[in-house]
Order: C-alpha cells, then sequence, then structure tokens
C-alpha cells in the first residue's frame, strides 16, 4: 500500500523523542560525571563578577533553584527534564530581564530562513552537477568544469564565510559585510527592507552553498551510474525518447531517492555549519545569539538555544521522514 | 554453501591470451596496485606537509613566539605594508605578527598538529567504538543489531557540535585530550553505520561460510576473517570520521570553547574575529591559519577518497 501507516507513524515519532532525551540526557549527564559541581561553579563564577552584574543576586537565587543544587541527582534530573519539555530555559543572565525564550523567539527566523534557502539551493545544485556529470550528453567542458568547483567539498563553512566577507564584502564592497539587514531601514513589509535582506543573506548563503553542494554532485554522480546500468535504461534508449525526457523522468528520479534519506542525515552536520557563518557576518541568528552567550558566558541563553536547534533539526528529520513513502512509491511501511 | 566468488590474489606469470582486458590494463604489473593511486599518494603527501611543518618548524622556528607580547603587534608579512598602521613586514616575523603580539608562523607550528591531534584521537576512538559495535550488529544480528541500529540512527541525527558546545561552555577550561574524548562521544554512529552495512553484506559470503564450517568462534570470524577484507575501508572511514572530528574542533576552537593554554588553528581565527581583522584589513591573521585548514581538509578528502578507490572497485575506471 502507498503512504504511511500508523506503525511507521509512531515509530518515527518514536525516534523524534529518543533523539531529543539522548541530547538532553547527554548535556545534563557528562558535566555531572566531571568532577566538581558545574552548577556550582557557573553560580560562583558569577558570584566572582557580582559587583557589575545587576540583580546578581536574584540571578543566582534563580540559579540556585533552578539546579536545585540540594537536591539528590534523580530530583534534579526529572526537573531538568521538566523544564526541556516546557521549554522554561530561565532568564538570560547578560540582557536579565529578557527570557531565554524571548531571545529565541527573536533569532530563530532568520535562521530557519537562511538555513533553508542554502539547504534546497545546494541540494537542487548539487544533485543536477551530479546528474548532468553522469549524463552522456554533456558537454566536455562541463564535465571537466564540474571537478574544479568540487574543490571547496567538505571544507569547513567557517573557511568559505572569512573568504568571501573579504573578497566580496572588503576588497570588492559588492555586498554588506555584517547584520542580516541594514540598521536604517525599519523592518517591515517594505520592498526596500526586502531588498536589503537579501543583499545581506547572499553572501552568508553562498558561504553554506559553496562548500555543501559538492557531496551531493559526488553522491549523485554515483548513484546516476548505477541506475545508467538499469535494463528499463536500455529499453528507454531502445525505444529512442528524448533524452532530456530519459534524463528526468528515468535517470534523476530513481537516483535522486537516496540521496533525499542522505539529506535527513546531513541535517545535523547542516545546522552546526551555520553557526560560524552567522558569526563571522554577524547574522542576528541562533549562531550569534549562542556565539555571543558564550562571549558573555550566559550559560542560560548557551542551553536554551543549542537545544532549540536540537529540537528543529530533529523535527526537520522527522517531517522528512513522514514525507519520504510519499515521494517513493516503491516503499510501504507496515502492514506488509 | 553459497558460491566461492572472490578475487584471486595469486600472482600469475604469464596471462592467458584470452584475457585481453586484463593484459591492457596491465593489471598484472607489480607497480599497478589500487594502493598506488594517485588520491592517496597526494592526500598523503599533503598531510605529511603539513605535519613535517609542526615537526620540522620546531626545530628551526622559536616556538616560544607563539606566546602573547612575544613580538610586535600588527606586523604584516614580508613584503607586505599594513595600510593602517604603516607597518612593513620584516624577516623576522616572515608571515606577520597579530594584535597581541604573537607571531602567526609560530602560531601555525604549533596550532596546526594540535588541531589535526584532536581530530586524530577523537576519530581513533569512535572508530574503534565503530568497529566493536558494526560488527556486532551487522555479524551477530537479532536484538543485538536492533538496539546499535535505533541507538546509531538516533545519535547521528544530533548535531554533535550544539551539544558540545553546551558541555564545554560548562567546563571552559580543557586539555586537547578531553576536548578529543568529548568529540569522540559523536564519533562512532557513522563508522558503526557504514561498518554494520559491509559486515551484513560479507555475512553470507563463502569464505565466512566455511570459517563457520570449520568452528572458528565468532570472534575469530568477525575480526581474523572479516575484518582484513575491510581494511582500506575502515582507513577511508576513518580518515572521513577524523575530517569531521576536526571539524567539530576547529567550530568549538572558533568560538572561543577550544584549549586556552595552547594554540589551535581555530583559536588563531577565533582571536582574529573577536580582534575584527577582517575590517582592519588584517588578512594575514585570519588568512594564514585558514589556509593550513583548508589544504588539511583537502589533503584528508583526497586520502579519503583514496581508500574509498581500494575498497570500491567499481570507482576505478571513473575520473572524477
Amino acid at each position: 500500500m502507498r503512504g504511511i501507516t500508523l506503525s511507521y507513524f509512531l515509530q518515527r515519532l518514536g525516534i523524534f523523542f529518543l533523539t531529543i532525551w539522548i541530547a538532553g540526557t547527554v548535556i545534563w549527564i557528562i558535566p555531572h560525571l566531571a568532577p566538581g559541581d558545574p552548577a556550582a561553579a557557573i553560580v560562583s563564577r558569577m558570584s566572582s563578577q557580582g559587583g557589575t552584574v545587576e540583580n546578581s543576586d536574584k540571578i543566582i537565587a534563580g540559579f540556585k533553584e533552578r539546579f536545585g543544587l540540594n537536591d539528590s541527582l534523580p530530583v534534579q534530573y526529572i526537573r531538568y527534564l521538566g523544564n526541556i519539555v516546557h521549554l522554561d530555559f530561565g532568564y538570560s543572565m547578560a540582557n536579565f530581564p529578557a527570557s531565554v525564550s524571548d531571545i529565541i523567539g527573536l533569532a530563530l527566523p532568520w535562521t530557519l530562513g537562511l538555513l533553508s534557502i542554502a539547504a534546497i539551493i545546494y541540494f537542487l545544485l548539487g544533485n543536477f552537477l551530479g546528474a548532468i556529470m553522469a549524463w552522456d550528453r554533456t558537454p566536455r567542458l562541463v564535465k571537466w568544469l564540474i571537478p574544479v568547483g568540487l574543490i571547496f567539498t567538505s571544507l569547513p563553512s567557517i573557511l568559505s564565510a572569512l573568504f568571501l566577507a573579504y573578497v566580496f564584502a572588503f576588497l570588492l564592497n559588492w555586498f554588506p559585510l555584517e547584520f542580516a539587514y541594514d540598521a536604517n531601514i525599519q523592518p517591515g513589509l517594505t520592498p526596500q527592507f526586502i531588498g536589503s535582506v537579501i543583499q545581506h543573506g547572499i553572501l552568508p548563503a553562498m558561504s553554506i552553498i559553496l562548500v555543501s553542494f559538492g557531496a551531493w554532485t559526488i553522491g549523485m554522480r554515483g548513484m546516476m551510474i548505477t541506475v545508467e546500468g538499469e535494463d528499463y535504461m536500455h529499453l528507454a534508449r531502445a525505444k529512442g525518447l528524448n533524452p532530456l525526457y530519459m534524463l528526468y523522468r528515468y535517470s534523476i528520479r530513481n537516483a535522486i531517492l537516496p540521496q533525499i534519506t542522505a539529506f535527513a542525515i546531513t541535517i545535523g552536520t547542516l545546522v552546526s555549519g551555520q553557526l560560524l557563518v552567522e558569526y563571522v557576518f554577524s547574522y542576528q541568528g541562533m549562531g550569534l545569539v549562542i556565539a555571543t552567550a558564550i562571549l558573555n558566558q550566559d550559560y542560560p541563553v548557551i542551553e536554551g538555544a543549542s537545544f532549540i536547534l536540537i529540537f528543529m533539526t530533529a523535527l526537520a528529520v522527522l517531517i522528512l521522514d513522514l514525507i519520504y513513502p510519499l515521494i517513493d512509491p516503491r516503499i510501504s511501511y507496515g502492514s506488509r | 554453501m553459497a558460491n566461492i566468488v572472490g578475487p584471486q590474489q595469486g600472482t600469475v606469470e604469464s596471462p592467458p591470451k584470452r584475457w585481453p582486458t586484463a593484459k591492457r590494463m596491465g593489471r598484472f604489473n607489480r607497480w599497478d596496485t589500487p594502493w598506488l593511486n594517485s588520491r592517496l599518494i597526494a592526500g598523503l603527501f599533503i598531510i605529511t606537509l603539513i605535519l613535517l611543518l609542526g615537526v620540522l618548524g620546531r626545530l628551526f622556528w622559536d616556538t616560544k613566539l607563539a606566546f602573547t607580547g612575544s613580538s610586535p603587534q600588527f606586523l604584516p608579512p614580508v613584503g607586505f605594508t599594513d595600510s593602517l598602521t604603516g607597518n612593513v613586514g620584516t624577516w623576522e616575523h616572515p608571515l606577520g605578527t597579530e594584535a597581541s603580539g604573537r607571531d602567526m608562523l609560530a602560531l601555525l607550528i604549533v596550532g596546526a598538529p594540535n588541531t589535526f591531534l584532536v581530530g586524530v584521537i577523537a576519530s581513533a576512538v569512535g572508530e574503534g567504538v565503530g568497529i566493536i559495535l558494526g560488527f556486532s550488529a551487522g555479524y551477530l544480528g537479532g536484538k543485538v543489531d536492533a538496539v546499535i541500529r535505533v541507538l546509531a540512527d538516533v545519535s547521528i541525527t544530533i548535531p554533535s557540535l550544539l551539544v558540545l558546545i553546551v558541555i564545554q561552555s560548562i567546563f571552559r577550561q580543557v586539555e586537547l585530550t578531553t576536548i578529543a574524548l568529548l568529540i569522540s562521544l559523536f564519533a562512532w554512529p557513522q563508522p558503526t553505520r557504514h561498518i554494520r552495512a559491509q559486515v551484513l553484506s560479507m555475512r553470507e559470503s563463502g569464505y565466512v561460510q566455511m570459517a563457520k564450517v570449520s568452528g572458528a568462534s565468532t570472534f575469530d570470524i568477525m575480526f581474523r576473517e572479516i575484518m582484513p577484507n575491510l581494511i582500506p575501508y575502515l582507513f577511508a572511514s576513518f580518515i572521513g570520521n577524523a575530517a569531521s572530528a576536526i571539524l567539530n574542533a576547529v567550530t568549538l576552537e572558533v568560538l572561543g570553547l577550544g584549549p586556552q593554554r595552547v594554540p589551535t588553528l581555530g583559536g588563531v581565527i577565533s582571536y582574529a574575529i573577536q580582534g575584527s581583522a577582517l575590517l582592519a584589513n588584517m588578512w594575514w591573521w585570519w588568512g594564514f591559519p585558514t589556509l593550513v585548514l583548508a589544504i588539511m581538509f583537502i589533503g584528508l578528502l583526497l586520502v579519503n577518497l583514496g581508500f574509498d578507490e581500494i575498497a570500491n572497485p567499481r570507482m576505478r575506471q571513473s575520473s572524477v
């Protein structure tokens, strides 16, 4: 049968919760395994700066209560899980009245926007290049040029970000070097604002695309070669079908399925790669929030922002898993 | 019993004339082994070069210059003039110095091997765990397989970097090996999955059946019979894993969560970003560590592709 069965859905949902639970537990357990009490260390670090931090006693009290330093470990663990379920990460230490969720709420849309646009572009571009690399009618020049572009494959995105920022923003001054939009423009649905957002987004997106598409090109090329040997390809050729029609309907549509599965696995790496790109360009997303929080030693923000990103990744994988059976009609799950 | 189909490894003095393809490809030339493919050699050459920079550099260059304040600040590399300060590069600091007076060449000599080491340790630990889990899951099957598979599938989708960031932001002061071990916590799922798939495909092959019939123990079959066949594959996976471990390490370093006492490539970039090196046009400050990193990653990629070519003969005819 086609589509999603209940058992498949429940299984994927189970994996979704398991992912979040394992990530949350690792975050909690490792610092507790280490010698010394992490919460006490943070509180003492804060106390040592107490003279300069406003409301520090209130924060420390909240912190002590939040960490429940006097409770037993299992009680602390269960309280921690409870806070996670409520997405309650307390208050920012650097910007006190702001809660962590407020800060995340402002930054998350920027990250999701940049990330999804970059991901769609590099996935399509990478697979397209891989497909025409394996296609026998591609001009030789193109086949020779694509591997040159693959040099950037698997480089860290920090390298491409610094390189692009220096060349296109600093030296050539084609694009702005910092921020997600021009500070002089009032945010709103005006053409100027949207134009500014796009102009500011091009370099960060390019930094991600440049280092990411190559892996998909190589993977897609391998898949295309496998598909090329299939009997239905010989039949299609014998029938004299239009080569372009064959390329799309016969080769690409079959070769791309494993790529989609692979895509789900790499979302986590993708999120990590973006952190530094945002940091380099001062792009006001989650990466900048985390980087700033690290500089300010703002632990609740680091924890909250990282956890939300982990949650989002697991959610994206879940959605992709649920869409997949709809894309590939040959696969049926459960009742067989 | 399954058919025993495998490559015949023995040397054949004179190939029969009915193998024209084999003759054309020169397969029986002693130097024509897949281990001598150009990518592997080029990649190993690059990696050796970077490690030599670390080893020989210490002999010929004073690494104490990597300490803060050991040199004049804001010196550009030889032959360049800094547009802001008007400083001119000298041979005393051929690659220039950064804002806190550290010599760039000394930083690279000390930092590059450190960054590389973190990746290698993390990857080695992850690969070891991956071998044990992957072989157990693939060969034993059943419930062991189910548990390991779910664990690996789940762990692989967790953005490891974020977990590391949270943990590191509590620890702060850490040694190189601690960071490496933390990173290795997330370096096992990828090899586990891949090795499991490979072992699954080997489990039914003839030589394994043969070993079973001869009464070899499960341990012997797994690690004495199957594993030697996977060696190029394990190397490829080790190198790929090392690259992603280095990537994690560098990211932590750039965010200021790396080791604070010893210089690392990411640590230098971190100071460069905080010191607005981009706006100050101090390209050498971020440029040299990025360049070394880029070369390191290209080297690792080439080695990885090279081992892939050995492990997977179908890739040999291709020319990417």
